[in-house]
């Protein structure tokens, strides 16, 4: 029997990139599919996330922006180090404190930190930033595999599943034994494209298999959108671009030597 | 008194090599080891040490390794340790930017490239110019330093360019702009920068002044969230002395909490005024 599961990383009020990617999962047919956290950031309209993926059904965990806005905490708490960092995560996450509706704070206050799955077997733990921390940022270049495999061992899980570091990567420690980084669907990769990704593991006989996938979306609407909100010009080229322009010294050498900025 | 308090080990996430010992082509005023050519208080390592506590740091789990002196550059054996390293984790070099001669910085542009994990180049600098620079660090130092930072640039490595705070009005927003046009002007054009205090032990303690008696810990507890800001609750240094507790105790006899990082895998008590600083500046020596 094969168990194919979609996992969708954040998602930063990208609700056109969230529409597109949940019709592109209609199509090709799953058994569930999972939210791991930060369902708002740079983008519009914050209500429209929540308000979609409850009305899909769609279950998730909390990140590091829903355990902010829930407690009513004054920062995202997004974990960076360098004040241009900080500037602009203030910018979206006042913008998007300020648009949230009361009662979805406190749909975002009753999610569950983490979620547990057994599929094909494997024990797969559902994390924002890492099991261990909400805001950790999980790297490819920075998460060698003495320490995913320490991780795993410590949270005892076979696949652990992250996000909130906007660069998707797989990296298999063992013959069963995997750490995901789904990606993010808010805002593109960093790559020149514009389009966002999400993650499909299908588990069956041969173990796991783990497929990052491609969704292209109306980015010019989402980039209008950006524009009539004000929100800041920065955002709305990594849109149009594809290239980070904010919220990017937090990269290690290997990732932002590949960056544009 | 027993009133200061216990910071457990959380994780072990980084692991530091004293790899140039106290050992520095130059003697900055500002050092709170008191660094230069001729303080052999800590021995330079050698390639098997490293090699030997790189064996044990895999099999618990390290996430990132760095590697700083002294010079770490005098040290003959810092490529092959570099490559050691690169093959199971990350690693950051902490360097005063002066033997950065084009092949070295070509040989760590191909390290880089070959590894999977980021290497990363963290280059001192203590002012805006060659006069702030070269009061603190030592008449000509500027000028080697930007040989060096032209040597990088070409090799197409970008380093993180970390200045004290005796580099007057860094930490305002207009200062830190203003290093950033530097960092631009000199040929990167990603600038990346990290700012530290400064701790008044070793040399910086004559330079200005040593910590007074109230500058010290003294809360009982600490929360074990309280404690992750503190990087001794998840690194260690390796020395030629031993492995101590962090990078910045090293001349602090009773920071040195045993042979094999084995063996300092348990609390340490912060008595110390550098540990004030820690807490109270948020310092990580991370990048």
């Amino acid at each position: 029997m094969t168990t194919r599961l979609a996992f969708l990383g954040g998602i930063y009020s990208n609700y056109h990139a969230l529409r597109a990617a949940l019709d592109d999962i209609d199509r090709r047919g799953v058994d569930a599919t999972y939210f791991l956290g930060d369902l708002g950031a740079f983008g519009p309209f914050p209500d429209r996330v929540p308000e979609l993926l409850i009305e899909r059904g769609i279950r998730g965990i909390q990140g590091n922006y829903e355990e902010s806005l829930s407690s009513g905490a004054t920062d995202c708490n997004c974990g960076y180090t360098d004040p241009r960092d900080n500037f602009y995560a203030q910018i979206s996450y006042d913008y998007t404190a300020e648009r949230t509706s009361a009662p979805y704070k406190r749909w975002m206050g009753e999610l569950p930190k983490s979620i547990r799955l057994e599929i094909g077997g494997l024990r797969v733990l559902l994390s924002h930033g890492s099991p261990r921390k909400i805001n950790e940022f999980l790297w490819r270049s920075t998460s060698p595999e003495p320490f995913l495999n320490r991780i795993c061992d410590e949270h005892g899980a076979d696949v652990i599943l992250c996000t909130h570091s906007g660069l998707h990567w797989h990296k298999q420690i063992g013959p069963r034994r995997h750490v995901v980084n789904v990606g993010v669907i808010g805002r593109p990769a960093n790559d020149g494209r514009t389009n966002v990704w999400y993650t499909m593991l299908t588990a069956g006989g041969d173990g796991l298999d783990v497929e990052f996938i491609p969704i292209d979306y109306d980015h010019a609407a989402l980039a209008r959108e950006m524009r009539n909100e004000k929100l800041p010009e920065e955002f709305i080229e990594t849109i149009e671009t594809g290239w980070w322009t904010t919220c990017l010294e937090i990269l290690p050498a290997k990732e932002r030597a590949a960056s544009r900025f | 008194m027993n009133e200061h308090p216990h910071v457990p080990l959380l994780t072990l996430d980084t692991l530091w090599f004293q790899v140039a010992g106290t050992i520095c082509n130059i003697a900055c005023t500002h050092c709170f080891i008191s660094c230069s050519p001729k303080n052999h208080s800590h021995e330079m390592l050698t390639l098997a040490d490293v090699e030997n506590r790189l064996a044990e740091a895999k099999a618990l789990g390290v996430r990132d390794y760095y590697f700083t002196g002294g010079e770490p550059f005098m040290n003959r054996d810092l490529l092959p340790m570099l490559e050691a390293t690169l093959k199971q984790g990350p690693a950051t070099v902490l360097t005063n930017g002066m033997l950065l001669r084009k092949e070295v910085c070509g040989r760590l542009r191909e390290m880089a490239d070959r590894s999977d994990c980021s290497l990363d180049i963290r280059v001192s600098l203590d002012g805006f110019d060659r006069e702030t620079h070269d009061a603190i660090r030592g008449p000509g130092v500027w000028d080697r330093v930007m040989i060096g930072l032209r040597n990088l640039a070409e090799a197409g490595i970008n380093p993180v360019i970390t200045v004290t705070e005796a580099a007057d009005g860094v930490r305002t927003e207009q200062g830190r702009r203003r290093f950033l046009e530097l960092i631009r002007a000199w040929g990167f054009s990603k600038p990346r920068l990290k700012i530290l205090p400064l701790f008044r032990i070793g040399a910086e303690e004559k330079r200005t002044r040593a910590y007074e008696d109230w500058e010290r810990l003294t809360t009982p507890v600490l929360t074990d969230h309280d404690a992750e800001v503190l990087q001794c609750s998840s690194s260690r240094m390796v020395t030629s002395k031993g492995v101590f507790v962090c990078p910045i105790l090293i001349e602090t006899p009773e920071a040195r909490m045993g042979d094999t990082i084995g063996e300092t895998l348990r609390p340490f008590q912060l008595r110390y005024g550098a540990c004030h600083t820690c807490w109270v500046e948020g310092v990580s020596c991370r990048t």
